[in-house]
C-alpha cells in the first residue's frame, strides 16, 4: 500500500505541476541513427497515401521533443514556445467564448483523424479521454490535470480566457513538448470549436463551473 | 500489481475529486471494472483456447505447392521446435539475415517451406465476423507452447540491437494530427484514458511484464483472439498515424523494444482481456 500511495502521490504531483507526461524518463536517451529510424518508418508506413505520410514527418518542434523524450532543456523549450506562439491565430472579432453546450459535444467526441474514420468526419477534441471536466461525468481520463471548476477557480478573468484559447489552439505555445495535441495549429479543431471549448471552461453556466 | 495500479488510480481519482459523491461513484465504477476483469480471466472459459486448437491443426496441415506442414519451420530453436520459441521472439535469423517476429517468420515459412501463396493469409491477418484468421490461430498455438517460460529476447546480434534502439525511438516518436506517440499514453504509471487503465511501458519492469506476458490475448470486446501485430495496428489507428503495413519492420522493432522492457515476464497465453 505504501508503494501504491507513493505512485498515486507522484502521479498527482506530476499532474499539478503539469510536466510533460513522461517526465519520469530522466536518463539521456541513447538515440538510434535518425536515418535508420526513418528507413523503418518508410518500411511500415511507406504505402500510405502521401498526405498521410506527411503527417508523421516531425516538424522542428517535434524533432526536438522526440530527441529529448519531451524533457527539453530550457533553451530549446523557449525556442519551441516562441515558434508555436507565432502559429496561434486569435479570433478576428476578439471574442473567445462560444457555446458551452456545443463545447461539451466537442469534449465528448473522440472521432476524427483515425484511418478507420471516413475522411469527412468532423474531429472532436476528446477532452474527457485525459481530463476531468463536469463533475457528473465519471468516465474521465487522468493523463491531464482535472479541469473541474476551471473558470470559477480563475475568477473568469479575461486574461485566463485568452490563455485557455491559446492552450487549446497550440498547447506548446504555453508548454514546450506538452503531450496535448496542438488542436488549432494542426487544424484538428476549428476556431469555433475551440471557442465552444473555452466556453465550456469559462461560462459561469457551464456544468464545469457548477 | 494490476490491483495496485487500479488502487492507485482510485486513490488518484479520490484525491482529485472535490466532491464525495463523485468519489463514491468513481469508486463504484472502478470496483465494477475490477469485478468484470476477475470474471473474464478464467482460463477454463477462455475462447482463446479454441484458437490454440485450430492453430495446431493448421501447423500440422500439409499445404502449398510443396504439400508439407509447418512442422519443418524453424522458429529459432531448430526445425519444428515449439517449446520456448515464442519466449525468444523476435530474433535474428541467419537464413534471412533479418530480425523477425513470429508472424513474419510464419509467413516466411509458408512461402519458402510450404510454397504457399500468402496473399489470402495476409488478407485474413485479422479475423472478423465469418472470417477466420490462420495467423491469429497459429500465433495462439505457437505462443501457448511457451507458457510458464520467461520472455528472453536475444539482443546479442547487431541487428537485434538495432531493432531495440529503433523500437525505443519509435516508442517516443510523435506524429499524426494529434502529435501522439506510444509514450503519450504509456510513459507514466497509474494513468487512464476515460476509465481504461494504461500500462507504463517506457521502463523495464512489472507493468511491461504483465502486458507482454499476456499477448496474444482473447479480446472480449472484439470476440477474437488478437496478436501483438493487431494491438500495434490498433494503437497506431488511435494515434492518428497511417495504416501500418502488416508484419513490417517498424512493428517488429517496437515489439523487440517492448519484449526487452518485459524481460523475465512469465508467459501465460492466450490471456483474456476486455
Amino acid at each position: 500500500m505504501t508503494n501504491t500511495m507513493k505512485i498515486a502521490a507522484l502521479a498527482l504531483a506530476a499532474g499539478f505541476i503539469a510536466l510533460p507526461f513522461n517526465a519520469s524518463a530522466q536518463t539521456a536517451p541513447k538515440s538510434a541513427d535518425p536515418a535508420i529510424v526513418d528507413a523503418y518508418v518508410k518500411a511500415t508506413f511507406g504505402k500510405a497515401p502521401p498526405e498521410w505520410q506527411e503527417r508523421i514527418v516531425p516538424d522542428e518542434t517535434l524533432k526536438t521533443c522526440n530527441a529529448f523524450h519531451n524533457n527539453v532543456p530550457s533553451k530549446e523549450a523557449d525556442a519551441i514556445v516562441k515558434r508555436e506562439l507565432a502559429k496561434v491565430v486569435y479570433p478576428a472579432d476578439g471574442k473567445f467564448l462560444g457555446d458551452w453546450k456545443e463545447g461539451r459535444k466537442v469534449a465528448n467526441n473522440g472521432r476524427g483523424g483515425q484511418f478507420s474514420d471516413k475522411p469527412d468526419t468532423v474531429s472532436g477534441g476528446n477532452c474527457y479521454a485525459c481530463h476531468q471536466l463536469e463533475k457528473s461525468e465519471v468516465s474521465f481520463g487522468t493523463l491531464g490535470p482535472s479541469l473541474t471548476n476551471y473558470g470559477k477557480d480563475r475568477k473568469f478573468a479575461p486574461d485566463e480566457v485568452k490563455a485557455a484559447f491559446t492552450k487549446i489552439y497550440d498547447s506548446q505555445a504555453v508548454f514546450a513538448c506538452s503531450s496535448m495535441p496542438r488542436f488549432g495549429a494542426n487544424k484538428v479543431l476549428s476556431e469555433q470549436q475551440i471557442k465552444d471549448l473555452v466556453a465550456l471552461l469559462f461560462d459561469p453556466e457551464s456544468p464545469v463551473n457548477k | 500489481m494490476k490491483q495496485a495500479v487500479i488502487r492507485s488510480a482510485i486513490a488518484l481519482a479520490m484525491m482529485m475529486c472535490a466532491s464525495s459523491t463523485v468519489v463514491r461513484a468513481q469508486d463504484a465504477s472502478e470496483k465494477e471494472i475490477e469485478r468484470y476483469r476477475e470474471m473474464i480471466s478464467d482460463p477454463m472459459s477462455n475462447p482463446g483456447y479454441l484458437a490454440v486448437d485450430r492453430g495446431e491443426l493448421l501447423w500440422k496441415e500439409k499445404r502449398g505447392t510443396k504439400d508439407v506442414s509447418l512442422e519443418g519451420c524453424d522458429l529459432g530453436l531448430g526445425a519444428g521446435k515449439l517449446e520456448g520459441a515464442y519466449a525468444k521472439l523476435p530474433r535474428y535469423f541467419k537464413d534471412t539475415d533479418k530480425v523477425m517476429d513470429l508472424e513474419q517468420r510464419l509467413l516466411w515459412c509458408m512461402t519458402n517451406l510450404q510454397g504457399l501463396d500468402t496473399k489470402d493469409v495476409i488478407a485474413r491477418r485479422f479475423s472478423g465476423p465469418g472470417k477466420a484468421s490462420d495467423m491469429e490461430d497459429l500465433v495462439a498455438y505457437v505462443a501457448n507452447k511457451s507458457n510458464g517460460m520467461k520472455i528472453d529476447v536475444p539482443l546479442s546480434h547487431p541487428k537485434e540491437q538495432e531493432m531495440a534502439a529503433v523500437g525505443e525511438a519509435l516508442f517516443f516518436r510523435r506524429g499524426g494530427v494529434n502529435d501522439f506517440s506510444c509514450s503519450t499514453c504509456h510513459a507514466e504509471e497509474g494513468k487512464r484514458i476515460r476509465l481504461q487503465g494504461l500500462p507504463d511501458l517506457s521502463k523495464p519492469g512489472k507493468q511491461a511484464q504483465e502486458t507482454m506476458g499476456g499477448w496474444p490475448t482473447y479480446r472480449v470486446s472484439q470476440g477474437a483472439l488478437r496478436t501483438m501485430q493487431h494491438r500495434l495496428w490498433d494503437c497506431y489507428r488511435q494515434q492518428r498515424w497511417p495504416v501500418p503495413e502488416y508484419a513490417s519492420d517498424a512493428l517488429t522493432a517496437l515489439t523487440v523494444f517492448l519484449q526487452k522492457q518485459a524481460a523475465g515476464a512469465e508467459i501465460n497465453v492466450p490471456s483474456i482481456k476486455r
